[in-house]
């Protein structure tokens, strides 16, 4: 069983992928859709959608039903539900950018303080 | 209707010679933004990001350093097609300013051109979709999905 609150990364990752994007977008338009149906619409082969669906159904994204013969991927509502108030939360591409750049300078910064401080203890300690 | 500006701000526990490290050098601009960075920092300067699919082709964006001005200002023109020189009207502008504070570095970021590229008013929202929120506009119709399902359902 799935843990109910989806990971905001793993959706993060799944969502950001531009092909991942574009097969969601086909089944919300679909409701459902065998895997060479949406391979049609994407410029990726076959096996490439087969894997993105994968993941996909990783994250509870899609269920693939069985008919016969047939697969068809039916998007998961409840985790559409959910998926919505997450990305909600989601900040845009620049924010995301921003807070990398303020985490990555915080990093160099407080690390050159405690260089520093290295320094300072070194020259105060008694021969 | 496109908008024609992105802004943000942001407050930097770091001095601005840092940000301006992290925001021009190679090794860290590879942590914040493309996968493959090329840049040479000084005004008409030339740079290329990379960013690499896992599915598909790698996409290049190039652009060129309008003004830098360490550590207080950097200002590229991005997002043209490639054997172009880049102008208003096919390059939308990045402008980082930097100014000290008490508590170290207020960053602030505006993306502006957007509105005025010569491309269809489709491809504007779509660039500005993917700049500013890749995924707001999934967002819309995740969320008009989902409450048309919840409907559907009550209904007998």
């Amino acid at each position: 069983m799935k843990t109910a609150l989806l990971d905001e990364d793993e959706l993060l990752a799944a969502a950001v992928d531009p092909i991942r994007r574009a097969l969601i977008d086909e089944l919300l338009e679909r409701g459902e859709a065998t895997a060479s149906a949406l391979a049609s619409t994407v410029p990726v082969s076959r096996q490439a959608v087969s894997k993105h669906l994968a993941v996909l159904d990783r994250i509870g994204f899609v269920e693939p039903r069985r008919t016969g013969r047939e697969v068809r991927y039916v998007l998961r509502v409840e985790r559409v539900d959910e998926a919505a108030a997450a990305l909600a939360r989601v900040a845009s591409a620049w924010d995301r950018r921003l807070r990398r750049i303020k985490h990555i300078a915080e990093s160099l910064h407080h690390a050159s303080l405690s260089q520093e401080d290295v320094h300072h203890l070194r020259e105060r300690r008694p021969r | 209707m496109v908008s024609d500006r992105i802004e943000r701000e942001i407050v930097i526990d770091a001095p601005p010679e840092i940000v301006w490290d992290v925001l021009t050098r190679p090794d860290h601009i590879k942590a914040w933004f493309a996968d493959a960075v090329e840049i040479e920092v000084v005004p008409g300067g030339r740079g290329r990001f990379t960013w690499v699919q896992d599915a598909g082709p790698a996409s290049t964006v190039v652009l060129r350093v309008e003004r830098a001005d360490p550590p207080r200002y950097l200002s590229y023109r991005w997002n043209f097609p490639e054997g172009e020189e880049p102008r208003e009207g096919n390059a939308p502008l990045v402008e980082f300013s930097l100014s000290a504070e008490a508590s170290g570095t207020r960053l602030r970021l505006v993306e502006s051109g957007i509105g005025s590229l010569e491309r269809s008013e489709d491809d504007k929202s779509r660039y500005h979709d993917d700049h500013t929120h890749g995924w707001d506009a999934l967002l819309a119709k995740l969320v008009d999905y989902a409450s048309r399902q919840r409907r559907e359902r009550v209904q007998p």
